[in-house]
This record gives structure tokens, sequence and C-alpha cells, in this order.
């Protein structure tokens, strides 16, 4: 398979783990998607650096964009790419992170380690973050 | 640029999250148990779709960029580090998330 054809898969997977085989639902809650903002965010900026500076290369074969070239970075934006990095990898990091916070929440439902829970913030930082 | 940099990014990965658990509270790292039972299957799953991205020449890694050492199924020990930190970003993210605004994720009570 390809690595197209592997994200795609796994999104359907790690979806039906979610909602049918955990059933955790965290891909219902607000608690979710304003976390994985932030953390798409910050993937495309570490993301970028591994790819952009080819530190991680791709082959053409298993993506939708082309390979990557030995002498200059890819595109930033186009051929398949968004901030050097194969779309895929969106989906990649989709599955990693939400495999992840269904294990998390999982785990803290069946009595592991649910407390102590996060927060409060500090007073410090309080005041950043604006109302509750 | 060295045979640090892919090591470098996830330092950065951790010390950039590592207020988090200081000043949200996110209390991650302080839930040790149940933090690396929930890192030990996802880095097992996506060790797996690695060796097979890895075998099927779908990624390479430009051996001037990583630290030379590999482990099981000519995985770069980077990549096992990668499989390790991202999941605890996103579980700090999450965590960090529900410090400040108090939304439910579902696991406040057993059922």
């Amino acid at each position: 398979m390809t690595y197209t054809q592997l994200t795609l898969l796994g999104v359907l997977i790690v979806v039906t783990l979610d909602m049918y085989v955990f059933r955790t639902k965290i891909l219902k809650r607000k608690v979710f998607w304003v976390s994985y903002s932030i953390v798409i965010f910050f993937q495309l900026v570490t993301n970028g650096i591994l790819t952009g500076f080819g530190i991680v290369e791709y082959n053409g074969d298993a993506i939708i964009g082309s390979s990557t070239a030995q002498d200059s970075p890819p595109a930033f934006i186009g051929d398949g790419r968004l901030v050097f990095a194969p779309i895929e990898d969106l989906l990649f990091g989709f599955c990693l992170v939400v495999l992840t916070l269904v294990l998390w929440v999982w785990l803290g439902r069946i009595g592991v380690q649910r407390e102590p829970r996060s927060g409060p913030p500090r007073k410090s930082v309080e005041r950043f973050l604006g109302a509750k | 640029m060295s045979k640090f940099a892919y090591f470098s990014v996830l330092l950065g990965c951790l010390v950039g999250t590592a207020w988090l658990e200081i000043f949200l509270r996110t209390k991650v790292y302080r839930r040790t148990i149940r933090l690396i039972l929930t890192i030990l299957p996802v880095l097992v799953v996506f060790s797996i779709w690695d060796a097979y991205a890895i075998a099927q020449k779908h990624w390479t890694f430009d051996s001037r960029f990583v630290t030379g050492i590999t482990t099981v199924a000519n995985i770069p020990l980077d990549e096992i580090l990668f499989f390790i930190v991202i999941p605890i970003c996103a579980i700090l993210s999450f965590e960090a998330v529900r410090s400040a605004r108090n939304w439910e994720a579902g696991d406040e009570d057993s059922k």
C-alpha cells in the first residue's frame, strides 16, 4: 500500500476505535478539537523543519506529490505538500494524536490515574487565559 | 546541522511543552503509569507502520541528520523517540486546554 492509502485506512481505524470500540468519543468534544488545532500548528512548524531540510525524504511513488529532490527543498505549498511536508503527514499526525488521546482518556475512564486532574492554572498565567 | 538535527527537533518539542506541566498544572508527567500505558501501544503500532514504510521506501532518513543509531527493523532511534515525544506533547496540549477551560473529556467519573 502507498503512504496515501495507509493514512486513509489509519484515519478510518482511529475514528472507529474512538467512536465504537473504546467509545471515548473524543472526536465529539470541544477539548479535542481545540487542543488538536494547537497541535496541528506546531506539527506544521516541526514537520516543516524535518522535511524542509530533507532530514526525512519521501518517495514520490508512495505520496500524492513527487519525490523529495536531492539538492533542493520540496515545495512549500503545492505538489501535494503543505509547509514542505506531504499532506499525508497531516493524516498520519491525526492518527498518532487520536490514538494517543483515545488511550489516555480510556485509561482514565477505567480508573488508571484519573487523579490528580489537570489544573487549575497558576495565578500568574490565569489572567492571560481569559474567562473560563 | 548535525547528526543531532532530528534529535534537536524532538528536544525542542519537549522543552517547548514543559511549561504546560508547570504553569497550567497539567499533571501529565505526574501520572507516569497512565502516561507509559498510553505510549506503549502507540509506540508498538507506529513502529510497525514505520518499519513497513521504511521497508517499502515510503520515506528515508538523511544519514547526516540522524543519530545513526538504528533499532529493530531498521527504525532509527530518532523515530522511536518521535513516537514517545509526540504523544507526550499531544497529551500535554489536551490537558492544558482542559486546565484552562474546564471542558469535559469523558474520563471524569467511572461509568
